[in-house]
């Protein structure tokens, strides 16, 4: 009865791992790395009494500790040892195998063996950096070392499996991420296809006037951009587009894309926009996403002014033709080309890639979410990309800073760090609203003389330019204002007046500053749907929900899934020339994976054992991945190596025990958890 | 044979039990990780130099669904005090859903060492994400104050047999082999 | 919904009977009947709390050990009770240390508490359970013309916001504007009322009392409506001391249960509204002139 659920092989043995030949093979011959890691694993580690310790088990012939062995003399000893003293096992204890597992199994290589009779002993991040008692954090180094040297004996030589890596590559998100990602690949000679959800490329940067610190204005420099992604020969651009199912692995994804009804053929219209002044409504009635709801569009419009692809499109919620059935259509009437479509549907396509960019942005902090500042109670409470709007001369007021009832305003505060540094919201630094706040400073100074009172926690500047650009804004005449807001309200006589209430930390009061418009920070955080997202594409968030990258240092723009690469916000807050570098960053990993042409895989596959398996079938519906056949004519299970991921499930599982996983065999495991008890 | 087996193997039960008293009882714990969701929290909670309980001893697998019942039955006759699965959330497997199968077996292992007399806290399954850092320290702590608290693991049949209900069915390792093995690990200074 | 028993709490039989008669109507006029906790005893309010945690928590959980009894929560109209006994609740959930000695000390006298009785407050109760559309449905006197400034004052949204946003409160608003009145806006709703230091240093208290006055009135409010019986005596009792001080036009305060009640068709005599210092009879009769 429990057969079934995976009571399989027993321990084969623990005996062997006394240096005694296996099988008749040469003796084991152990050689043990202790790494210092300079103090990092020293300070709490008796590396010392680790190596002494290790010398003493069976089939060490040498144990050494080194102060870094991944530096070159590090690895160097591990090569002149094989050498010089016939090792033919190799174990390092130091960091984690996430970091330098390659590096040492190369040394391996290097010294004349097999990669993979190497094992990894994780006593930093597992040991040193976790622990304060030197005392159990050495014992505990001491055990893990002792599991691995016992793992290793029973090690085999294995080869890498090669996984060949098609050349096209799946940018998601059309933004400046998307956009430098996708043209550097495409500059590379590979073919990208760029996929967006909204009607257009330019994501967030295209809503913006100026950029800091050196105010160069936002559309001059990407709408050349833009063009260039809808000229380029080797992207194709889909906007409108989102990923539904992601199935594969790297080198060869199969990504299901749909594709949403904009109801004009994007291949016929050139973008006149006779059509939208044709519209039954005579005026704009809905409000316009691009400028953040301060201007009014139609049903049917161009998504901006710099829209690409320049195609209008068709809100369906909005037409009356899809709500009545029964509109005029003067839009068609009007469209010389025929590009309209009212019966257009959602299609859904396939996409084959090798790997993909994930630059899927990120969204502004609702600056609802923290009512104490007014936001959505007083109309002359906006939010910085409001903002952004008004000053933008293609926005809603041609770049006049006004309020709502079209005066200039006289007084500006600046609320820094909205919804960011809050334990109420978000605990993180947004990065970019200290920067961008005392840039709209600027812009609002310069366009309307008001004064503006910059409410700020801390004044964060860290980048080229930055400090003196608010040394700049400083010597404007901007108010600096060192103190959290705590109340913002309208006074009630008034008109439209508010009052803000803060603490000036720097001249030790609390004041009450009248303004008459008054401009939110708001933060960056992840997108609505980045768990969703994540899990379709397989890869991770951090605690606070931005995706993760590989490693924080050493990998900053990889994932933990291979293939699929990260650059821009979605990684966390970024300012756009650090956006332009991830991005770059990302591309070239890509086009690494794809101009080598294949991928090593850990040879970590899972095998019958023909002559143990009984062909009771276990294992053939476990499998993920429909690698496991069940052989009629010789009643056995076969593992098809190629599709097998090395998961070891059906390892687990079998009730003869005949599946062996290399890398993960059972005796391996065994010696580990033996090694790991028998506490000396 | 299996008689004359059993006193060499108890002589290490025995031995473990007399060295450790009650009061300076340091729990020995095994954690099997899965190598993309735990396995990177316990490296994730090294690089945020997080301190936890230095009971646990991790061994790392491909996939929770690679742990086979009787690697946590082989830990605990061979003197665990308790043992940690951790593996992805559910729907996060990296192998789509190996941690569903690890659930199954989990849960019929704890009703299975229940029946053998060994307290159900001993075994615990927990997923733990690679940003959950703080998760992993959280149930180290924890699991290692329970365990301290239960006190060591007292198998309340010889070892011998323990191991033979373990390996049930199956092959069963050589008398010679697993005395030895037993030898050796007493001779361990 | 789940039983509810009634918490009047100390000031309610004291200072603020008006805020009870005006509760009881309006639950009864609504058909739920308050029901008063058996036995109940001082939530030790804050001044038990500052000088022996331990009885203090002691004391309070007694009310919930008996609310338990009973499978009840409980309906705590007074702001100082609400936040002593939900902060009661959480501590005793959160520390096993004093969960235990107050259990010890509950035990002695017969009774036990598992922790699944919540202090709710009557605007929640009202909003929630009973419902807004369920109250305007039951109104009889709309109280068209009627301009309310709403206060909530501190206890009730800090620091637990259990219920409604902590800086920007909308419960009271929603179900004063169901009674067919005009609730202005008024940015000090949970501003401090100058609690005990009206007592202790006046000079402050009553220039804070003050200012949230000179702004209901500078908001055209006829009245200002409270939720906490503290507050009401500051505001009502100490407002001839304020007019000593400062240039201010009176202007009654009422608990928002009386308002609730007049919509509702209760009699003001059974509301209490004569109980207050400041008339808020005049202000009252002009509005049903106005509107007949």
């Amino acid at each position: 009865m429990l057969r079934e659920n995976g009571f399989g092989s027993g321990p084969t043995s623990g005996g062997k791992t006394n240096g005694a030949p296996v099988n008749g093979d040469p003796p084991i011959r152990i050689g043990v790395y202790v790494c210092h890691c300079g103090t990092n694993i020293a300070r709490t580690v008796d590396v010392e009494r680790v190596t002494e310790k290790a010398g003493e088990l069976p089939g060490v012939t040498i144990a050494r500790d080194y102060k870094y062995m991944c530096s070159d003399p590090g690895q160097e000893l591990i090569k002149e040892d094989i050498e010089e003293l016939g090792l033919n096992r190799i174990v390092v204890a130091s960091c984690s195998p996430n970091l330098h597992e390659g590096t040492f199994r190369g040394a391996t290589a290097a010294g004349g063996l097999n990669p993979f009779f190497f094992q990894m002993v994780n006593i930093r991040e597992h040991a040193s950096w976790v622990h304060e008692d030197r005392e159990s954090a050495t014992d505990k180094a001491i055990d893990l070392v002792r599991a691995a040297v016992r793992r290793v004996h029973h090690h085999k030589a294995l080869e890498t499996r090669r996984v060949p890596i098609k050349p096209e590559v799946l940018v998601v998100g059309g933004g400046i991420a998307g956009i430098s990602a996708a043209l550097t690949l495409a500059d590379g000679g590979k073919h990208v296809y760029l996929i967006e959800r909204e009607a257009s490329i330019g994501g967030h940067m295209a809503q913006f006037d100026k950029t800091f610190p050196t105010l160069d204005c936002a559309a001059c420099i990407l709408t050349p951009k833009m063009t260039q992604v809808r000229n380029h020969p080797n992207i194709t651009l889909m906007t409108m587009t989102e990923v539904v199912k992601v199935d594969g692995f790297v080198g060869s994804y199969e990504v299901t894309v749909k594709h949403r009804p904009r109801f004009i053929d994007v291949s016929l219209c050139v973008g006149c926009q006779q059509c939208i002044d044709a519209c039954v409504y005579k005026r704009g009635k809905f409000e316009d996403e691009f400028d953040a709801g301060l201007s009014m569009r139609k049903p049917i419009y161009l998504p901006n002014a710099q829209a690409v692809p320049q195609v209008v499109l068709i809100d369906p919620e909005q037409c009356i033709q899809f709500s009545s059935g029964k509109c005029k259509q003067t839009c068609v009437e009007a469209c010389d080309r025929d590009a309209i479509f009212f019966d257009q549907e959602e299609r859904i396509e396939t996409l084959d890639v090798g790997a993909i960019i994930m630059a899927t942005g990120f969204q502004t902090f609702d600056a609802r979410r923290s009512p104490h500042y007014g936001y959505g109670i007083y109309p002359n409470v906006y939010t910085a990309l409001e903002v952004e709007r008004l000053v933008n001369a293609s926005g809603p007021t041609g770049g006049e800073i006004v309020l709502r009832d079209g005066e200039k305003p006289t007084a500006v505060g600046i609320v820094h760090c909205v919804g960011s540094r809050n334990q109420k919201s978000n605990p993180w630094c947004s990065k970019v609203c200290c920067m961008y706040s005392l840039k709209l400073a600027h812009l609002i100074k310069e366009k309307t003389d008001a004064e503006v009172y910059n409410f700020y926690i801390d004044m964060r500047t860290p980048g080229k330019g930055f400090e003196e650009f608010y040394q700049r804004v400083a010597s404007e005449g901007t108010h600096l204002i060192r103190g959290k807001v705590a109340s913002v309200y309208q006074q009630a006589d008034g008109d439209g007046e508010l009052l803000v209430d803060v603490e000036d930390t720097l001249a030790g009061m609390v004041r009450r500053i009248p303004v008459d418009m008054l401009v939110l920070a708001v933060g960056l955080e992840p997108r609505y749907d980045a768990e969703e997202v994540r899990r379709t594409f397989n890869i991770t968030c951090s605690g606070d929900g931005w995706f993760m990258e590989r490693h924080p240092k050493l990998a900053p723009v990889d994932t933990f899934t291979d293939g699929v690469y990260l650059a821009g916000c979605c990684q966390g807050p970024k300012d756009i020339p650090e956006t332009v570098a991830q991005a770059g960053a990302a591309a070239g990993q890509a086009l690494a994976l794809i101009g080598r042409g294949y991928m090593e895989l850990e040879p970590n596959t899972a095998q019958v054992i023909a002559e143990d398996c009984s062909g009771c079938k276990t294992c053939i519906p476990l499998c993920p991945y429909q690698a496991i056949l069940h052989d009629d004519a010789e009643n056995r299970a076969e593992i098809n190596e190629v599709l097998c991921k090395g998961c070891g499930v059906c390892v687990a599982a079998c009730p003869s025990g005949s599946i062996v996983q290399n890398l993960f065999e059972d005796t391996e495991i065994y010696e580990e958890i033996e090694g790991v008890l028998a506490y000396a | 044979m299996l008689e004359q087996a059993d006193s060499t193997v108890q002589a290490p039960q025995a031995d473990l039990t007399s060295q450790t008293s009650a009061e300076d009882f340091e729990p020995r714990i095994v954690a099997l990780f899965c190598n993309w969701c735990t396995y990177m929290a316990a490296d994730l909670a090294g690089t945020s130099r997080m301190r936890y309980a230095p009971n646990v001893r991790v061994v790392r697998v491909m996939c929770s669904g690679r742990i086979d019942p009787q690697f946590v039955m082989h830990a605990f006759a061979r003197g665990a005090d308790g043992v940690l699965i951790g593996g992805c959330h559910p729907g996060d497997c990296h192998y789509q859903e190996g941690n569903y199968k690890a659930l199954r077996r989990f849960r019929l292992l704890r009703r299975v060492i229940e029946s053998l007399g060994i307290e159900r806290e001993r075994l615990r399954l927990e997923w733990i994400s690679a940003s959950e850092a703080d998760r992993l320290r959280k149930v180290a702590d924890e699991m290692a104050a329970d365990i301290r608290a239960l006190g060591p693991l007292q198998l309340s049949i010889p070892a011998e047999e323990f191991r033979n209900a373990e390996g049930a069915g199956a092959e069963i390792p050589s008398p010679e082999i697993a005395g030895e093995t037993a030898a050796k690990e007493v001779a361990v200074p | 919904m789940k039983k509810l028993a009634y918490y009047p709490g100390c000031s309610l039989s004291g200072t603020g009977r008006a805020y009870d008669e005006s509760l009881r109507a309006v639950f009864a006029a609504l058909g739920e009947p308050l029901e008063e906790l058996d036995d109940w005893n001082c939530c030790g309010a804050t001044s038990y709390m500052s000088i022996d945690k331990g009885k203090a928590y002691a004391l309070a959980s007694r009310n919930l050990a008996l609310a338990e009894r009973e499978d009840a929560d409980l309906l705590t109209p007074c702001n100082a009770c609400y936040l002593v006994l939900e902060k009661t609740r959480r501590h005793l959930a959160e520390s096993a240390e004093m969960g235990g000695r107050v259990r010890h000390a509950l035990d002695a006298v017969g009774l036990g508490y598992a922790g699944v009785v919540r202090a709710r407050h009557p605007l929640e109760v009202l909003t929630q359970d009973i419902g807004v559309e369920r109250l305007k449905e039951a109104v009889k006197e709309p109280l068209k013309g009627l301009k309310i400034a709403p206060y909530y004052g501190c206890q009730i949204v800090r620091p637990y916001a259990t219920f409604d946003d902590q800086y920007h409160p909308q419960t009271m608003d929603q179900l004063l504007k169901a009674t067919g009145a005009k609730v202005v806006e008024y940015p000090f709703k949970t501003r401090c009322c100058g609690a005990s230091q009206t007592g202790t240093l006046p000079e402050v208290g009553l220039h804070l009392v003050y200012r949230l006055l000179n702004e209901a009135k500078a908001r055209g409010a006829d009245v200002l409506a409270v939720i906490c019986s503290l507050c009401h005596f500051n505001l009502d009792v100490y407002q001839s001391k304020v007019r000593r001080e400062y240039d201010l036009e009176p202007i009654p305060i009422l608990y928002f249960s009386q308002i609730l009640g007049l919509a509702l068709g209760v009699p003001a005599k059974k509301l209490g509204i004569d109980r207050c210092v400041v008339s808020a009879t005049p202000v009252l009769e002009r509005r049903a002139a106005h509107a007949a």
